[in-house]
């Protein structure tokens, strides 16, 4: 057998190897790597940073796949030497190790451009997996960074730095962003909406030093400039690693210069990914590399039938919610612009046309056609034909269809290079049915994960027993899981519906993720959000509750079901003077009155005197009590105060779902507390804390969360769980199929049993929300609006 | 084309953006909604059970009737869920001069009843 040593454990190195194995096993190989991971998708770093991925999702080859083909990985080795003649190469660690075929797979450094000042702790390259770690320890909310360099890398640098909670300013030298892939306009537009996103873009501006005394303190620029940083990325570009190659003899312009067979100089030498240069073109993203690797594993194992002859290249920016696309050569000089742009959506497309044959795209704003595209500027078709459609194609008449017409040829995912017939042929012979299937099979959208949806789409279109991931989405109008959607609004700073809309949705929304957003927005800013009554369901918006004649019913809070004779004699009032249809004891120990009409709304709180009771809203609805200890002779706790308590400290909040709640004096149970959301048992000397029962459409018997001594450690436990409800449960999930969702295990886990910091943070924020909570009814004096509760009255009336 | 007579109704920051709210004339009940851009009424009744369309959530240039979630377009007023129903409500021509709103009331207010394919968008 002989031997292969690969120098670069890599995405470009290990990719090829993978090939080559698959041809043939007949080399013992050994991969070198300075980095002390195993291969992971350096593309998907943006996304660990922004927190999206952990490192852990990200590894391509886990440990296994190298045992299991007998590979010798040496990582945190360092290559420094190759001796052409005797055929063997140097490691840092003083190890010689022989080949009889070498393959460089060296990739890229992140090159320093000459500032003074670059060598003070603070400053950062974004390359590796260790460089993306040492930025997320140093970043953090109230860290100010500055990242210069304002092309692809830069700028996912500076938005994975800004989720993080860092105040982020780019600098760049040109005067438009990431010129190298969008022409100044696009440019234009990109850096609006880096702007919109809070992260500050200074442009045409040359910076001269880092600052700082040992430790970064400040960035200055050429016009004299300080702009005050705590941490400096520097994404300034790349250059390839070619000092072994040097060493070796080759020939090196650039990169390695290698021919179409991807040979180098030396007949025993051979080098893939971002360390070579073919044809003039060093290439630095990783759907080229992966084709040269193909090419590289046919030459080495004999095949010389396949050849590299070059990429269109396309670039993608991996920014949630700043979609930009770029592919081929999109400059106007010999060739037609199609453009369309439109500055208030924010959408910018511009097509270029050489010879009736599209040669470069750029999409800001849209990239839902980037396929198309891709596939045009690949197979070079002739688009006389379609000429008066290139922006705007006829409208597909069914999702199937936009697939249909792909031909098996066309690649659907352009970093794997896997093609729809590819795709489709899996689907078949391996019975695939999901998404993680498919990947797993064939690699297709594991790269950069712009094809995720198209997969799908071939999914949905093929796979006989196709499965959507278990991941629910909130509605089509914003695509996210809720979990999801949570982190987006978060670490984006989103605090209005609309805005979510028209940065994540399609800026319309409906009647169910309208409300969704309303209470994720109130719930995760603690109440400090725009709230945004059009949003809001109409019981919301006059806090009562609609009936099925327009009229509304009115519940006035009656806390731990505990009245008296005044309260019920204003009540009995008001049912009189506004002539309500009914006056009905509720279920849960409440009075109901019935067909109050929306005008008469504030007039009837103000005669009441009473606040909300909420029984209009998916919020806080009420603790029933027994009597306990009061009057009860069985009594063990005193269930009435405790109700009562628990009632003040959670009412007037939202809730992901209505929450009924009781507490009783003994296990006898007369309020039902074991089928509430959350229930308070008395037990001698102390209380059963339970949770996730129901008695509505099905019956569940509520979790046993925790027992405690005293009445305050007991609200205490209701607090956490009612909190950590709040902030996990999904929209409309009700605490009983929650709690069955997550088991009470992981509740309790993450609850009374977590760590001091976490029960503390949970216990601040519920206390912060109630903080800024106050009584519905108060907007019956202060309407949010002039017209809120009255419908307009015409300044003129009918002649 | 109808001849309409046109009736000042009110400021136009009187119905918050996105809402509906109820205007009574004569006899009629008018639902007019401030879209941001425009302004759209429809008769304040759901073609279902009557529920009232000003207290829907808008979607788009359609209303969700608060009662049943029926999705009636307040341009032409046909329903738009459930699919099929072969029902509408009566739009209005709606102005805005010098920030008031102003309601075209028809001599005969007509309602057509188109019937909607499933699938067709609005
Ligand atoms: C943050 C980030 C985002 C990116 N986003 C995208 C994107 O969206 N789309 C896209 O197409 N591309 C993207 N890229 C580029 C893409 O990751 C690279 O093109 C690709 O990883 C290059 O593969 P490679 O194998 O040539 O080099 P690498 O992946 O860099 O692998 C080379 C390996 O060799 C090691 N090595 C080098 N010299 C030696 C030596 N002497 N001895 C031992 N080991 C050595 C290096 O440490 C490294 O681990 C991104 C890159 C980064 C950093
Ligand atoms: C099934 C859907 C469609 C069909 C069958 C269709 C058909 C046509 C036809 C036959 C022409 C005239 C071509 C000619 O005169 O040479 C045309 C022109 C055009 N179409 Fe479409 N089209 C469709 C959808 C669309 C859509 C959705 C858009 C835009 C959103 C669009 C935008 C245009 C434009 C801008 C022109 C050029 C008009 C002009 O030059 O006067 N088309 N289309
Ligand atoms: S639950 Fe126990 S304490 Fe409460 S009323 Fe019933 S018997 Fe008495
Ligand atoms: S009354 Fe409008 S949906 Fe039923």
């Amino acid at each position: 057998m002989k031997r292969l040593v690969v120098v670069g454990n890599g995405m470009a190195g290990m990719a090829c190897l993978e090939q080559i194995l698959a041809y043939a096993p007949r080399f013992t190989v050994t991969v070198f790597g300075d980095e002390t991971h195993v291969n992971y998708n350096r593309v998907l770093l943006s996304s660990v940073l922004a927190g999206e991925k952990t490192a852990d999702d990200i590894v391509l080859h886990p440990l296994e796949w190298y045992r299991r083909h007998a590979i010798d990985l040496r990582l945190g080795v360092r290559i420094v030497d190759v001796d052409a003649a005797a055929k063997a190469v140097t490691g840092d660690d003083g190890s010689v190790t022989p080949y009889d075929t070498l393959l460089l797979a060296t990739g890229s450094y992140a090159w320093l451009p000459p500032i003074a000042g670059l060598d003070q702790d603070g400053v950062f390259v974004f390359r590796t997996l260790d460089d993306t770690r040492a930025l997320l320890e140093r970043s953090g909310p109230g860290v100010s960074a500055v990242v210069i360099g304002g092309g692809l890398l830069g700028l996912e640098a500076a938005r994975g730095l800004q989720v993080q909670g860092c105040n982020v300013t780019v600098v760049h030298l040109m005067p438009t962003l990431m010129e190298r892939q969008l022409d100044p306009d696009a440019g234009q537009y990109l850096a609006g909406k880096m702007e919109d996103l809070g992260i500050r873009v200074l442009l045409g501006r040359t910076t001269t030093a880092v600052v700082g005394n040992g430790h970064v303190e400040g960035v200055v620029l050429e016009d004299g400039t300080l702009l005050e940083a705590d941490l400096v990325v520097v994404a300034a570009g790349i250059r390839p690693n070619v000092e072994l190659a040097y060493k070796a003899g080759l020939h090196v312009n650039r990169g390695i210069v290698v021919n179409d067979h991807m040979e180098t100089s030396s007949p025993d030498i051979l080098a893939v990914g971002e360390c070579v240069e073919h044809n003039g073109t060093c290439y630095g993203l990783i759907a080229p590399l992966l084709e040269q690797g193909k090419v590289l594993a046919a030459t080495i194992t004999g095949n010389r039938g396949p050849t590299y002859t070059g990429t269109v290249q396309a670039a993608k920016l991996k920014i949630m919610g700043v979609d930009v696309f770029s592919a081929g050569d999109w400059s106007e000089q010999h060739a037609e612009p199609v453009r369309f742009e439109d500055r208030a959506l924010g959408i910018y497309k511009k097509l270029t046309v050489r010879d009736g044959r599209l040669v470069g795209v750029i999409l800001v704003g849209d990239t839902s056609d980037s396929h198309r595209y891709m596939e045009w500027l690949r197979s070079r078709t002739d688009l006389t034909a379609e000429r008066r459609h290139l922006l705007f194609p006829p409208p597909a008449a069914d999702v199937g269809l936009d697939v249909a017409e792909m031909a098996d040829s066309a690649v659907a995912c352009g970093c794997i290079g896997v093609t729809k017939g590819e795709i489709v042929r899996a689907i078949h012979e391996r019975g695939i049915n999901t998404l993680s299937q498919l990947k797993e099979c064939t690699r297709a959208s594991t790269g950069c994960g712009s094809c995720t949806s198209l997969c799908q789409d071939l999914l949905r279109a093929v796979a006989p027993e196709f499965e959507e991931e278990k991941k629910k989405v909130i509605c089509g109008c914003v695509p996210f899981a809720e979990d999801r959607l949570r982190e987006i609004l978060r670490s984006q700073k989103l605090r209005s519906v609309q805005e979510v809309l028209e940065i994540y949705g399609d800026g319309v929304g409906c009647e169910v993720c309208k409300p969704a957003l309303s209470y994720m927005l109130d719930m995760l800013w603690c109440g400090d959000h725009e709230e945004d009554r059009s949003a809001r369901f109409i019981n919301d918006r006059v806090h009562a509750n609609i009936q099925n004649d327009g009229t509304f019913s009115v519940v006035p809070r009656i806390r731990g079901g505990v009245t008296s004779p005044a309260e019920l004699r204003r009540i009995a009032d008001v049912a009189e003077r506004y002539d309500v249809r009914m006056v009905k004891i509720t279920g849960s120990q409440r009075i109901d009155l019935l067909g109050i009409r929306k005008e008469d709304l504030p007039k009837v709180w103000a005669d009441l005197g009473m606040p909300s009771g909420q029984a209009y809203t998916k919020g806080v609805r009420m603790v029933k009590t027994c009597v306990g200890t009061d009057f009860c002779r069985f009594g063990t706790q005193d269930s009435i105060a405790a109700g009562i308590e628990m009632e003040r400290r959670f009412e007037q909040l939202y809730t992901p779902h209505k929450v009924k709640m009781a507490a009783v004096g003994c296990p006898r149970n007369c309020a039902e507390a074991t089928v509430k959301d959350i229930g308070l048992v008395g037990v001698e000397g102390g209380w059963q804390v339970v949770v996730g029962g129901a008695a509505g459409k099905g019956v569940r018997k509520a979790d046993l969360l925790t027992t405690v001594e005293t009445t305050q450690a007991a609200l205490e436990a209701a607090e956490l769980f009612f909190q950590y409800y709040r902030e996990n449960a999904n929209y409309l999930e009700r605490t009983y199929d929650f709690v069955e969702r997550l088991g009470i295990e992981k509740v309790r886990k993450e609850t009374v049993y977590a760590p001091e910091d976490v029960r503390r943070g949970l216990l601040d924020r519920l206390r912060k929300s109630k903080a800024r909570a106050r009584d519905a009814w108060y907007e019956g004096q202060q309407p949010r609006h002039p017209t809120q509760f009255i419908p307009l009255v015409p300044l003129e009336t009918l002649a | 084309m109808t001849d309409h007579q046109w009736i000042r109704i009110a400021a136009s920051d009187s119905v918050p953006l996105r809402e509906g709210r109820l205007v009574r004339l004569a006899d009629r009940e008018i639902a007019l909604f401030n879209l941001g851009h425009r302004f759209l009424a429809v008769d304040n009744r759901c073609p279902h059970r009557g529920g009232p369309l000003a207290d829907g959530i808008v979607t788009g240039a359609s209303v969700v009737c608060p009662l049943h979630a029926w999705k009636v377009s307040l341009e032409h007023g046909g329903v738009e869920r459930p699919a099929g129903a072969a029902t509408c409500v009566a739009t209005y021509p709606v102005r805005v001069e010098h920030g008031i709103v102003l309601i075209g009331l028809p001599l005969a207010a007509t309602c057509v009843v188109t019937r909607r394919s499933k699938g067709e968008a609005a």
